[in-house]
Parts: structure tokens; sequence; C-alpha cells
């Protein structure tokens, strides 16, 4: 479903702040597999996402996405294969349109905006079946203004418009990091919930160990641009937070520097 | 000065569709688009041109309005593709087209005081209909005719123009691309995130914006009878404080565009009768009224930021002081706890 072939980046080539941000990186995700990916800050996540996003142009290698060869898309053409959630709730909607709004603009993402009615009752209907999937009550809500809503809600329709038009690749960038622990672990499940019933092939990258190794069936941990430890299915299952810590230091000889990731292990 | 009135209402119908113009750049856009004071120009430029080689004044009104459709896509591109900053973009649109309008009228004034205009047609379409005895017989039967304004046909015709313009307008604005291009102005990267090409939004929506605004200028140069090269200056500021009025008196906290279109050309209309007032003021010249205009506008934008700061201090004093009274209340239970605690030592 996706391929990632050799992919080089460097920030600030030929310059002191000269960074490998990701150095010859090849993966293949197969379609449903839910991957997380674990790394010190710095490590090239978010690079990552940002390259299969297409806001960030790999200098070698390719992106394939189903198949398609999108390295070359811009940013907006390539949004027709991923849906993305970003870490800010305030990222993924419209502050001052309505959620109905706000669900049509999401629906743009696989066709053509015509000079039709936008929000039409039928949609209306199928847009109050979706966020009652979410159990938040915002299915009664379809004409509030989406500032007014909280964080959480904020971040429960992101995931939905990210969702429900069943994206090829569903980019999820540390999109608990901003919310209290209870709204988190809302988000995670309705993650999960809705993961598994559109059967999205997901990217997620998360700063918390324990969180990477209880969601998806696969792991990534990263470090310095590579992918330098992967967990499957089986071995996935076993792993705890000592094993990738210690799997890190044995690897690369030295500490995760991540407070984040140590302070929520 | 009933009838200063009435023709306040006229031009506040004309000029509310630069108004609405200039509200989808500067809020639906978010885009402060100073284009406006050289397409407003541009606009009456080219109808007054046509209508004066003799070109029917309809198809000449919509020729100045499709030229502003131009233009606004031109604004849009340069910020854009140019990447450039939106207000010098308009800036840089605005001195250009300065020197375009000029060589468009070939002179800095052209009078249509004896041409046909959309104006005099409808006048004579009123007049061989007979609409005005029809119209005037219940005024004249109450004995009220004299209140009656005396360009009814005018009146009218501009209203029923301008019911047109909104329904299409709002029309356009719910549909699905009218519903993205709101969300442009609201947030781009989600926007983009879902496989929308903002640059074209924009560009289209300040073509859009800019069109209004030529078709408002190609109209009150009709309606004033001459098109001149200054036209235009302090366009925008009269634009955005017709938006605000119309914002702050008629929206009534409802913010769904087909109510917030309805502001903004009420707006207009306010606006054109402040101005009429100020004209009827012994102590106020009409050229005093761009200073007006724009104290309008710093008092639409300073003072509800005042208001919100003396809200917030008011609601941070407050929770100071149930702070400090719940300590308060906290020391006194923990004081009793403590004596009760001391007793049951004893």
């Amino acid at each position: 479903m996706l391929q990632l072939n050799q992919i080089h980046k460097t920030f600030y080539p030929n310059t002191p702040d000269e960074r490998q941000a990701l150095v010859d990186l090849h993966q293949e995700l197969l379609g449903g597999d839910v991957v997380t990916i674990i790394g010190s800050n710095g490590a090239g996540k978010s690079t990552l996402l940002n390259t299969i996003a297409g806001s960030i142009v790999p200098d070698e290698g390719d992106v394939v996405i189903d198949g398609n060869d999108v390295t070359r898309l811009s940013e907006q053409k390539r949004a027709s294969y991923i849906g993305r959630v970003f870490q800010d709730p305030k990222a993924g909607t419209a502050p001052g349109m309505t959620i109905e709004e706000n669900m049509m603009i999401s629906l743009g993402r696989t066709k053509r905006r015509s000079l039709f009615r936008g929000v039409t009752k039928q949609l209306r209907q199928q847009f109050r079946e979706h966020l009652a999937t979410l159990e938040i009550g915002l299915e009664n809500r379809l004409n509030t203004k989406v500032g007014l809503l909280s964080g959480g809600e904020r971040q429960a329709l992101s995931l939905l418009m990210a969702t429900f038009t069943e994206p090829k690749i569903l980019l999820l960038d540390e999109h608990t990091a901003a919310l209290d622990p209870s709204k988190e672990e809302l988000i995670l499940r309705l993650t999960r919930d809705l993961v598994e019933r559109h059967q999205l092939t997901t990217v997620m990258v998360t700063h918390q160990m324990e969180q990477a190794i209880a969601f998806g069936n696969r792991l990534w941990m990263m470090d310095e641009g590579k992918v330098i430890f992967e967990a499957n299915d089986e071995v996935k299952q076993d792993l705890t937070v000592e094993d990738l810590l210690d799997q890190f230091q044995a690897i690369r000889g030295k500490k995760m520097a991540n407070d984040r990731a140590l302070l929520t292990k | 000065m009933l009838q200063a009135l009435y023709g306040a209402v006229e031009s506040g119908l004309i000029y509310a569709l630069m108004a609405l113009g200039v509200y989808i750049s500067f809020r639906l856009l978010d885009f402060p688009d100073l284009t406006v004071d050289g397409s407003f120009v541009t606009g009456g430029a080219v109808t007054s041109v046509m209508v004066i080689n003799g070109i029917d004044p309809f198809t000449a009104t919509l020729a100045g309005a499709a030229v502003g459709f131009i233009v606004g896509c031109i604004t849009g591109i340069l910020h854009t593709k140019g990447h450039i900053n939106p207000l010098l973009a308009g800036i840089l649109m605005m001195v250009a087209l300065y020197s375009i309008n000029l060589r468009i009228m070939g002179q800095p004034n052209i009078p249509l005081l004896n041409e046909t205009t959309v104006f005099t047609v409808v006048e004579n379409w009123w007049q061989t209909l007979n609409l005005q005895g029809i119209v005037m017989a219940p005024f004249e039967a109450l004995g009220i005719a004299a209140y009656v304004p005396s360009s009814l046909d005018v009146l009218v015709a501009a209203t029923i123009l301008m019911i047109i313009v909104k329904k299409l307008l709002d029309f356009f604005l719910r549909t699905e691309a009218g519903t993205t291009l709101r969300a442009t102005g609201d947030n781009q990267t989600m926007v983009r995130s879902f496989s929308a090409n903002t640059n074209v939004y924009i560009v289209v929506g300040m073509g859009v914006s800019n069109m209004l605004v030529a078709f408002s200028g190609s109209m009150v140069v009709q309606h004033n009878g001459f098109a001149d090269i200054n036209l235009g200056v302090g366009m925008i500021i009269i634009g955005l404080a017709s938006v605000i009025i119309g914002e702050v008196l008629f929206s009534f906290g409802s913010d769904k565009i087909v109510r917030t279109t309805l502001a903004v050309i009420l707006g207009a209309i306010v606006y054109r009768m402040i101005y009429a007032v100020a004209l009827q003021v012994d102590f106020l010249e009409a050229s005093d009224m761009k200073l007006i205009t724009a104290l309008i506008v710093v008092a639409a934008l300073v003072v509800p930021n005042w208001l919100g700061q003396t809200n917030a201090k008011q609601q941070y004093k407050k929770s100071k002081a149930n702070a400090a009274k719940q300590k308060a209340s906290q020391i006194e239970t923990e004081g009793e706890r403590g004596h009760v605690t001391a007793q049951s030592d004893s």
C-alpha cells in the first residue's frame, strides 16, 4: 500500500547546520498495516510523516502509494490519497465554520468540488450517522461553529474527517499529545475504532512508548534518520517499554534522548 | 432632508455591491485587499468609455464587472504565485491601476450627463409601463405623496438588483466550492490537507470580490453622471466601514452567510445615511467624510479590544477575589480543625 524507496533528505545542505533527517530509508506497508513510530527528538519521525504527506520533498528516493508514484505530486494533489490528523487540534478543522461545513470540505478530498449546494439534506443525515459513532454528542450540534468545541471534541472531529472518506493512508502526527489524559484516552479509542472499521493503512507517530506498543501491528524505532529497530505482530505483542529502552541502548550505545518518552513510559 | 435620505438609500444600495466585495476579501479570505481603490475606478472607467462610444449600457456595465474580475485575479496571482504579501500585492495593483485607468479613460474626467445609462433606460421603462401612477395612487390617497422618494424608479431597480446579487452570492458561498473558499480564509492548512488547491480559491475569490467592486464602480459612475480618476480614493476604507457597521448593527450575533450579506448591505446603506447627514450639518464638509470614515473604522477595530481587555481584567479580579475567599475559608476550617484536635489532645 505504501512503499518508501531509498529516501534521503538533508536539511540545509552544505552549511554548518547541515542535518541528515532521513538516511536511505526503505520501508513498505501492506494494506491494513498499522505502524507506530517512536524515537528521540530529531530522529526523523516528523520528517518521514511530512515526506509521505508531501510537505517535504525528498532529495532522493520515491514514495509510492497504492502503486502510484506520488513523489513529485504536490501536497494538495497527494492529499486525495491521504487522511491526516495533526498534533494541534486547531490545525485539522476550520474554526469559523460549522461542523457540517467542515465535514463537507473533507468530503471533497476524493472528488472535484462542484458549484452545487454544499450541505444537502441527504449529506446532513450521513454526517449525523458518522458523528454518532464518536458517541460524544456532536451529531446534535451540526450547526455549531467548530471554534466553540473543546480541544478533545475538535480532535475527535478531525479524526473523523480524516478517516470517514477512507483514505489509502492515514497519518497521525502525535495526535493525542496536546490533550489532557482523559481526552487522550478517548481519542485513542476512537482512533482504534475508526482504523478498524475502515481497515486503514496507518502511520502513527507517538512519543508514548506504551501507546506505541499497544497500538497497531507494527512498530518502528527511529534514530538519526533511520529505522533502527522493527517489531512486527507477535514480537510486538510481547514487547515492554524496558525492552525498547534496552534495545535502543544496545543498538546505539546511548540512552534514548527523549525526556517526554522517559517521563511517560 | 427626507429626499436626501432616500438618495442615501439609493446610493447605499449601489455601494453595497462594493461592500460585499470587500466583505469577501477582508472577512472570508482574510486578505486585506487594497486593489479596491483601483478596481472601483476601473469598472467605472471601462463602462463610461463604452457608454460614450454608444455601446448598450448593460453590456458596458457587465464589461466593467468582467474587467474587475480579471484585475482581482491578478492581485490573487501576485500573492499566491508571486508570494507577495497581500497588503503589498493590493497596493501594487492599486498604483498600477491608476495609470491603467487613466489610459482607459484618456482623460481624468468623463461626463456622462446626456448619455444613455442603465438608469436612463430604467427611467424610460418606468414611464412607458406607467408604473409611477399605479405606485403613487395609494400614497396619494393617504395624502403622503410628498414623502415618497422622487426617484422611486431608481430605488426599486436598485433594490431588485441588490436582492438578485445577494441571492446569487448566498448561493455561491454555500456551494461546495463556496464553502471551501470560506474555509480557505479560515484555515488554509486544513483545506490543503483535504486536497483543495487553496491558490485557485484565493485567485477566484479575489476575482469575484473585485468583480463586485468594479460592478459597483460602474453603477456609481452612471448614477453620478460622470467618471473621475480619483473616485476610488479611500474606497477600501468605506467598504470596510460598511462591513463593520453592518456587522455591529444588523448581524444580531448570527454569522450565518445569509444574515451577514444582508448586514453588509444594510451597513452600506447606513454609511451613506451618515454621509448624507454629515453633508447637511454646517460645520462639516464633504471632504471631512474620509476622516469620519477612518475614525469609524478605527473605533470599530479598537473598541472591541478595549471592551475585551476590561472584561478580561474584571474576570481576573473576580477570580482572584474568589481564590482569596476560598483560601480564607480554608484557613478558617483548618483553624477549627486544629482547635478540635487540640481539644481532643487535652
